[in-house]
């Protein structure tokens, strides 16, 4: 990875810390996930950091993202504030989904993160609706779908990206293909197991990149962005990367061979960001020690935020489930 | 007040709607260029133009998903499935996220999506296309469902429907398409979760909904032939429910009889049933009684699909049979 000269340090600092911060930020949840300060399923992303970080650089403000439920890293990617989404693991009332989501459910409209879906695949229809009011509303935003490798075999991506692709609507299809469909590999439930051409087929320009180099997927993304932005309709990115962890804190992670785990470590997202930017001299030894002191610092203060927030009251159970009158 | 059918008052409430705020527009399989496979949405594509009534491809789950999208984006989606038995291909976007997503961010989201499709038997169209399944929507919080059995409710249920600001479901019987009635082109919506008395009567309570309501009428003329003065609710909306009608009246009959095109087994009868032991058991003369349909596939044949559902003939028998026993 070479970084491109307009890439200044302050930008390169930027990156890799929040690439950091996504990393400890997860370490902290598997860690009070032991001690059962978070509970229900939490699925990590560890090594898939450079993939929410390179995405959400092309993505605005007035864009929508649509996530999956392996979604901290696209949720803090995306500016949420890490104690909304620690104190909403902890199922506090001040997490980001006022405890009714949890790790898989994260939602901040304020910044259009559209949530945390579970339902695999299930995501991409809602991002073509939204990408659908847009264009008639002549807004000109992108709305980002993030899945992975295993929601193409759901019938809602041909669905999906022949209606984005019919009706031409500002859809950026991102795939996080990490090989594995839960326990399940790409090869071992797809006859055609290239996304890109899968994409290709249903009419929408694909592009294949290296998920754990950063500025690659940024780059991949932000050109995909372009054209969707020039109105030439939804592209898919699909990002080649890597789960260090199993699945879910219950997945005994028996259908990887350890070597393939170690290999795919060798690359890992931050070490190749931070080697790069060692080597042109961008950042140095203290850069790092000041980031990883920063991070330590959010993310102790996320950690107090959620053990400091309020319970919701039970007699707030039913509220939400209707809007209130008055309130659309 | 104007005579027109089923259809016309649905077709009308969504020109009103669509001519009236720009963010309403209408999508579905075949709603546009074909007009609509119950010929609903006939003339619209001509009026509004393909931007806004949008025909889809068969992707049931992606058309109602994309809906919901669309709502969380500031529009006023109509979504058309052509029948229930095909919405079955939407229910995961349905269930686990047109009702879940207010809930599931905190309140942060609102859907205001109206879907419509047709439901029930008698056109002998076989068991694709016959079921009456509105009551497993009724099932699912976070979402509300509506069932009119006339023009006049068509028109009010449906405008109801897009004044909500969450999910709307309503399940038009395909059998009343056609059926005239009186509608009041002035009255306002029709309020959610409201029943109404269609016929007053002393001996019993008959509870019925959607395409149920015109042969529920029709036994409760027989039954009057025979002395017996029946008293007819059409539920209208089947969630939320509105249980104080059903029991006020209930508490005036003593007796009740609810007659529901769904299947026995687990049907929305059943809830109305449980919900008047809850809160009338000793207002009761006698036990609560179903007339539902058999528990089979919809049958093609006509005499065999005639048999398959609740009929006036055999819902005047259930009654008198009824109070045969209960003396």
């Amino acid at each position: 990875m070479t970084p491109p000269a307009d890439l200044s340090r302050e930008r390169a600092l930027e990156l890799l810390r929040q690439m950091l911060l996504i990393r400890r930020f997860e370490e902290k949840a598997a860690e009070l996930y032991t001690l059962g300060k978070i509970r229900g399923f939490l699925h990590l992303y560890i090594g898939e950091e450079a993939v929410a970080v390179g995405a959400m650089q092309a993505l605005g403000p007035a864009d929508n993202v649509v996530a999956t439920y392996r979604e901290h890293g696209q949720a803090l990617a995306r500016g949420m504030p890490a104690g909304a989404v620690m104190a909403e693991m902890y199922g506090k009332a001040n997490g980001c989904s006022r405890g009714r989501g949890g790790s898989m459910h994260l939602f901040d409209v304020s910044r259009r993160f559209y949530g945390g879906h579970a339902i695999v695949g299930g995501g991409l229809p809602v991002a073509v609706g939204l990408a659908l009011a847009d264009a008639m509303q002549a807004r000109p935003a992108v709305t980002a779908c993030f899945f992975g490798d295993g929601a193409v075999a759901e019938g809602e991506f041909a669905e999906s990206l022949n209606l984005a692709a019919l009706w031409r609507l500002p859809v950026l299809f991102l795939c996080e293909n990490n090989l594995y469909a839960m326990g399940t590999a790409l090869g071992r439930h797809q006859a055609q197991p290239d996304i890109v051409r899968k994409a290709e087929a249903a009419g929408v320009p694909g592009h294949a990149v290296d998920g754990m180099d950063l500025l690659a997927v940024e780059a991949a993304v932000r050109q995909a962005a372009d054209g969707i932005r020039r109105g030439e309709g939804p592209r898919l990115v699909e990002a080649r990367t890597y789960r260090f962890r199993a699945h879910s804190m219950y997945d005994p992670d028996l259908y990887r061979a350890k070597d393939e785990v170690e290999r795919w470590k060798t690359r890992d997202p931050i070490a190749l960001f931070t080697d790069a930017l060692r080597a042109c001299g961008v950042l140095a030894d203290a850069d790092v020690a000041a980031l990883e002191a920063a991070v330590g610092e959010t993310i102790a203060a996320a950690v107090a935020e959620a053990e400091a927030g309020p319970w919701e009251p039970v007699e707030n159970l039913l509220e939400d489930v209707h809007t209130p009158a008055g309130r659309r | 007040m104007t005579k027109m059918t089923y259809r016309e008052a649905i077709r009308s409430v969504l020109r009103q709607a669509l001519r009236a705020d720009p963010r309403v527009f209408l999508m579905g399989e075949d709603v546009g260029r074909y007009g609509g496979a119950f010929a609903v949405s006939h003339g619209l594509l001509e009026e509004f133009g393909p931007e806004r009534v949008r025909d889809t491809p068969l992707s049931e789950s992606t058309f109602v998903g994309a809906g919901i999208g669309a709502a969380l984006g500031g529009m006023r989606p109509i979504v058309e499935v052509m029948t229930v038995n095909f919405s079955l291909l939407c229910l995961d976007q349905v269930v686990n996220n047109a009702a879940t997503l207010r809930h599931m961010s905190g309140g942060q989201l609102s859907v205001p999506l109206v879907v419509r499709m047709a439901t029930g038997a008698g056109r002998q169209l076989a068991a694709q296309h016959s079921h009456s399944l509105e009551g497993w929507y009724a099932h699912i919080p976070g979402i509300k469902v509506v069932t009119p059995a006339t023009p006049d409710d068509a028109r009010g249920l449906l405008l109801a429907a897009l004044a909500e600001p969450d999910p709307v479901f309503v399940f038009e019987h395909a059998s009343l398409y056609p059926a005239a009635g009186e509608v009041d082109e002035t009255a306002g919506p029709a309020e959610i979760g409201r029943a109404l008395v269609r016929r007053a009567g002393t001996d019993l309570t008959l509870i019925t909904y959607g395409g149920s309501l015109l042969k529920t009428l029709e036994a409760a003329e027989l039954l009057a032939a025979d002395g017996v003065a029946a008293e007819v609710i059409d539920l209208r909306t089947l969630r939320p429910l509105d249980t104080a009608t059903i029991l006020a009246s209930v508490a005036r009959t003593h007796r009740a009889l609810i007659v529901d095109e769904g299947w026995r087994t687990g049907s929305f009868a059943a809830e109305v049933s449980a919900r008047i032991m809850e809160g009338a058991f000793y207002e009761l003369d006698g036990p609560v009684q179903r007339l539902c349909s058999a528990e089979v596939p919809i049958p093609y044949a006509r005499h065999m699909e005639d048999a398959a559902l609740p009929q006036a003939a055999t819902i005047a028998a259930a009654v008198r049979a009824m109070l045969k026993r209960d003396g």
